[in-house]
This record gives structure tokens, C-alpha cells and sequence, in this order.
């Protein structure tokens, strides 16, 4: 059924075929999954890219009705639809400091029915690990569902808590399942997750001894074990580790902050990410000034720090300092460019 | 129920007559647990005005073996409770990894609100119930100690069967023979482990473990000792038996006649 849907000319050749019905618009709406039609709401510059990414082909060729299908180019362009998804959610950034990883996610506000502080975004996986994720909300909810089930697994089966790697690794493949049958859709969601791995001698899960006092084997002397870790994954299940990650609709202002941080030298504190996490979603956010938003920020620090290895939400008062600093920063730069327009609203954040 | 862990959950002999072992097979299809094999000794616990006190000495033995000496037996819950674990080891193992998940599940919701002992308490009894209603139980008697849903100190007790009861001191094992009398000196009722110092309590566990440790052949004088209180918890795993009593033993002499 599938094949005479991609390629209409080939129906009326095969000798004793019954005769196809046309593809009635009733039926279209069945087959596709993520149509970039039906995603309203797109900013000038994502249209610009759409027509940069999709040849025009893509659109009334059929290769793109259905997911798990490959164009005459080798693309799914299912995939390059739910990535347009993901570029319509509120902006989502993770940041690796050198002693621990920061989250933030723009909440954009829909209602002011809506309580503040509730429905909470980013989640905690394990003990140590976080994640966010830009695009359609409950594809993010699956993925923290089946994040947990896999440090869960893990943990039964190793006795210890799995590394972000692993994690990031294990979802990218859970993610790219959904891009590999036509009865699935792909994910709607560029996912972040960040956690520290404990650079400790860890006891293994349940057990009652010390065991050896010399450590366990194979370890280089000298080397350092565990530390931050920073993955971002993407609907085709592609995930790479990032020292600065952002998706969604602010992404392309978010990275280029990102860049200037110089992550890669590892200089950056816990404390200074988070105020640089608090201001970059603002400046995010500022392209999109008419939706007020709440920002949602948690963290994670090594053992000495103050989360302990434990992925928490970042406590209220440092939250607000950095929201007090991230305001200053955009009406300071506001007063620089443009002197005449009026200063951002002082409601930008929704009343707590 | 008696201070050896192999009697536990067996009908008593002085009542039924000697249990009749051809029930129990030792091949053939769907094996239960039918006895502990390393086994903890004594969990000892006291209320006192501000919290409780919980201590176990650290070992496993192997039968009359003393194998595993350096076996920590009391598990701190969501920096609130305390579990003291006697009884078989693997499943003790079993029961923190359960714990472990439990407590990690618990954190995901972000109500910030997780299990206090009472809490806690109730779900282990609910597992041993349901454990030893398979048929499969888990050869445990654990004692729960920490803040109850209105911050006051809980204290109370869980076994293999199911059974559970609580007093403002609790013992298991040898410990319910030997130290709860003790305890009871000085706390023979709620209004006086509400009148209790801390330090009072302290020197009152300490010296049940010193008493098991002269009595109990399967105890060891390397100890836990836990304090919860709101503060948190205090918990010490590497505690020695302090100011021992054996000097008069040199004045012993033979088993009754012998003089010099």
C-alpha cells in the first residue's frame, strides 16, 4: 500500500493489479504524521531555513508522507518535520562547568491561570542526571519515562549508577528506534541532559563489606574518573556531548552566548553558570518579547559543591539573583542600542 | 520467637513436637528460601526526648562462623530514618537495593515531600507480608527508627512474617532477651523516653551492646550506631566497645573445687 502511495506511476503498469484508488484527502491526513502545515507559529527565520533544509520536491512527492522513509536523496523528511517541531518549543540550554552542569528551559506562560512554579519541565533521572527537552511536551515526558527505566535497568544489572554517557548513548538509540517503522513517528523533541558522575569509589548498590581496600582494577593511576557531562539529542536519535548545548525557538541567539563563554576551557564556575544560564534564556527569550515566560533553572555540582552529585532545582534566592542580574544585563544593552524605545516590561516574569 | 534465626517462622518445638524436615525438600521445582545462611545478630533501638538511637554490631556470621566482620548493618532512608537490618544478609542486600529505588522514586516527584519512618515502616512490613504469604519470605527482623509525619521520634519493628509492634525501646534477636530489659530500666514507658536525654540513651545502648557482646556468641565488639533527630542523622560505623570488664576473671579458678 505504502509503495503505490510514493509512486503513483508505477500502479497503472503492474498487469492485473487492482485498480488503486487515488489518495483522497480524507485518507492524507491518516498518513501523515507531522505535516510542517499543520506546525503554525513559525518566526521569519525558521521559514527561511525550511526552504533552505526541503527542496520543494519535498512537499507532494510522497516521500514524506510516511515515517521510516527514505527520498531518492537518502532523507526522512518525517524526522526534518518533527526537528520543526522542536524549533516552535520554548528555549532549552544546558551548560558544563567545571564542577557541575546547569539546565534551563523558558517556559512560555499560556494562561495567567496557569500557577506559577508548577509544571515543572526539567526532571531528575536517577539521582544524578537531568533533562530537558524543547518541542512537544509529552514526547519529553516519554523520554524522562524511558530514561528512568534505563538508569533503573542499569542499575539492577551493574549495581551502580550509570554515567551520563551511557544514558545519553542509550536514549540516542531509543530515539532512532522511532525513526525506523512506519507505524511510529519520530520524537518531537531535542532532548538536553546534563549530570556529574561521581568521581568517587562508589559502593556498589546493597552492599554490606568495604571490599578491598586497594580499589578496583583496571583503573590508570593518576587519571581522574567521573565529572560533568553534557549530551543533546536530536529526533533522528543523533547525540553528540556538547560543553554549551540550546534547542528550540531561541537556539541561534542562545549559541551564539554559548560561544562566547569559551566552555571548552572549563574555567566557568557552577555559581557564574548559573547566572549565565538565567541571562542567556532572557536574551533567548527577548526575539519573542509579546509571550511573558518563567524560567526554569536546576543544577548539578560534584560532591563538594552544593548539590552534592544530585541533579536539584536551583534554590529560589539564586534563581531570583540571577533573573535580577539577567534583567540588568538586557536593560543595560537595551539603553545601549536602541535609546528610544521603551526599556523591556518590568512583567517580563510572571508575578510570584 | 527466639534468638536463633533458623527457629524463625518455625512452629515451636515445645508446642508442635520436633518439625517434621521431610516437608521440607531440598530439590524439586519452585525453592523458597528455606533458611538464612550469613546471618546479622542484634539490632537494638531507644527512644529518647528529641529522637532515637539505633545500633547492630558489624558482623555476618557463616553458622557459627564469625566470616564477614566488617558488615554494616544499619542503612540511613532519605536522611530521616535509619533501618537496622538482623537476620539473613542477602536478603538484607535485597531489601536496601529495594530501598534504594524506592527512595530514588520517591525524589522524582517535585513536591520536595518523600517517606518518613512511619512511612517507611509500613511499606517494609506490607513487603514481608506479602513475601511470607508466597510463601517466600525474607529472613529479617528489621527495627525502623527516625521521625514520624509530625516529627517525633518513631520507633518500631518488622519481621519475616509480617508482624510489626513498636515500644520506646526494641531489640531483635538475642537483643530482645538480653538487652530490652536493660533498655527498659530506662525507659519502661512513652512518658519516660520523652523525659530521656540524649546522652542517657547513648550510655544505655551502648551498654546493651556491651552485655550482647559478653553473652552473644555471634556477636562482635565492632559496632553501627546511628542518632536521628531533626538535626539529621549521626551515623557512626566504625565504633568500638569501650571499658570492658574481664579483670576478674583471673581470680577464676576451675569449674568449682579447685583451689589455686
Amino acid at each position: 500500500m505504502c509503495l503505490s502511495a510514493l509512486n503513483p506511476d508505477t500502479r497503472a503498469i503492474v498487469p492485473g493489479a487492482p485498480k488503486v484508488q487515488q489518495t483522497t484527502e480524507l485518507q492524507r491526513p491518516l498518513q501523515i504524521l507531522i505535516h510542517p502545515q499543520l506546525l503554525t507559529l513559525r518566526t521569519s527565520q525558521s521559514t527561511l531555513e525550511h526552504h533552505a533544509n526541503l527542496p520543494q520536491t519535498s512537499i507532494g512527492t510522497g516521500y514524506d508522507l510516511t515515517n521510516s522513509v527514505f527520498s531518492p536523496d537518502g532523507r526522512n523528511f518525517q524526522v526534518e518535520y518533527a526537528v520543526k517541531a522542536v524549533e516552535n518549543g520554548g528555549t532549552s540550554i544546558g551548560i558544563r562547568c567545571k564542577d557541575g552542569v546547569v539546565l534551563a528551559v523558558e517556559k512560555i506562560i499560556t494562561s495567567k491561570l496557569l500557577k506559577a512554579g508548577a509544571n515543572k519541565r526539567i526532571a531528575t533521572i536517577d539521582r544524578h542526571v537531568g533533562a530537558v527537552s524543547s518541542g512537544l511536551v509529552p514526547d519529553g515526558r516519554h523520554f524522562v519515562s524511558r530514561a528512568r527505566d534505563e538508569a533503573a535497568s542499569w542499575r539492577s544489572t551493574y549495581k551502580t549508577p550509570i554515567t551520563t554517557k551511557d544514558l545519553a548513548s542509550r536514549m540516542g538509540g531509543y530515539l532512532q528506534a522511532y525513526t525506523l517503522y512506519s507505524s511510529v513517528r519520530p520524537f518531537g523533541i531535542t532532548a538536553i541532559v546534563g549530570g556529574w558522575d561521581s568521581e568517587l569509589e562508589l559502593p556498589v548498590d546493597g552492599q554490606v563489606g568495604s571490599g578491598p581496600s586497594i580499589g578496583s582494577g583496571g583503573k590508570v593511576e593518576g587519571k581522574t574518573y567521573g565529572g560533568p557531562g553534557l549530551y543533546m539529542i536530536e529526533p533522528s536519535g543523533m547525540y553528540w556531548g556538547y560543553y554549551g548545548a540550546a534547542t528550540g525557538k531561541g537556539r541561534q541567539t542562545a549559541k551564539a552566548e554559548l560561544e562566547k563563554l569559551d566552555l571548552a576551557a572549563l574555567k566557568l564556575s557552577l555559581q557564574d553558570g548559573v547566572k549565565e544560564a538565567a541571562r542567556i534564556i532572557y536574551v533567548a527569550h527577548a526575539d519573542n518579547k509579546d509571550k511573558e515566560f518563567e524560567l526554569e533553572m536546576t543544577w548539578i555540582s560534584n560532591l563538594d559543591g552544593p548539590t552534592k552529585g544530585r541533579h536539584q532545582e536551583v534554590p529560589k534566592d539564586i534563581l531570583e539573583e540571577a533573573e535580577n542580574l539577567a534583567k540588568k544585563y538586557l536593560e543595560g544593552e537595551d539603553d545601549e542600542e536602541t535609546k528610544d524605545d521603551d526599556k523591556p516590561a518590568e512583567g517580563d516574569k510572571m508575578e510570584e | 520467637m527466639n534468638h536463633l534465626p533458623q527457629a524463625w517462622g518455625r512452629p515451636r518445638d515445645d508446642i508442635y513436637g520436633a518439625y517434621d524436615s521431610s516437608y521440607l525438600q531440598s530439590h524439586g521445582p519452585n525453592q523458597h528460601t528455606q533458611q538464612p545462611i550469613v546471618t546479622g545478630t542484634s539490632v537494638v533501638a531507644l527512644k529518647f526526648k528529641d529522637g532515637v538511637i539505633i545500633a547492630a554490631d558489624n558482623l555476618a556470621s557463616y553458622g557459627s562462623l564469625a566470616r564477614f566482620t566488617d558488615v554494616k548493618r544499619l542503612r540511613k532512608f532519605a536522611d530521616t530514618s535509619v533501618v537496622g537490618f538482623g537476620g539473613d544478609v542477602s536478603d538484607m542486600q535485597y531489601l536496601d537495593r529495594l530501598l534504594n529505588s524506592l527512595d530514588t522514586e520517591e525524589a522524582y516527584s517535585s513536591s520536595g515531600h518523600t517517606l518518613n519512618a512511619h512511612n517507611l515502616h509500613t511499606y517494609l512490613s506490607k513487603v514481608f507480608y506479602k513475601r511470607r504469604s508466597d510463601f517466600n519470605p525474607l529472613w529479617n527482623q528489621i527495627l525502623v527508627a527516625g521521625l514520624d509525619g509530625e516529627s517525633k521520634p518513631f520507633l518500631a519493628s518488622a519481621d519475616l512474617l509480617g508482624t510489626t509492634f513498636s515500644s520506646p525501646s526494641l531489640a531483635t534477636g538475642f537483643g530482645a532477651h538480653l538487652a530490652q530489659p536493660l533498655l527498659r530500666k530506662v525507659a519502661p514507658d512513652e512518658e519516660a523516653a520523652a523525659k530521656l536525654s540524649k546522652e542517657q540513651a547513648l550510655e544505655a545502648v551502648k551498654e546493651s551492646m556491651k552485655v550482647l557482646f559478653y553473652r552473644d556468641a555471634r556477636s562482635l565488639d565492632n559496632y553501627s550506631i546511628a542518632v536521628v533527630t531533626k538535626d539529621g542523622i549521626d551515623l557512626k560505623e566504625n565504633e568500638k566497645l569501650e571499658k570492658q570488664s574481664w579483670a576478674f576473671a583471673d581470680q577464676i579458678r576451675g569449674y568449682g573445687t579447685q583451689i589455686n
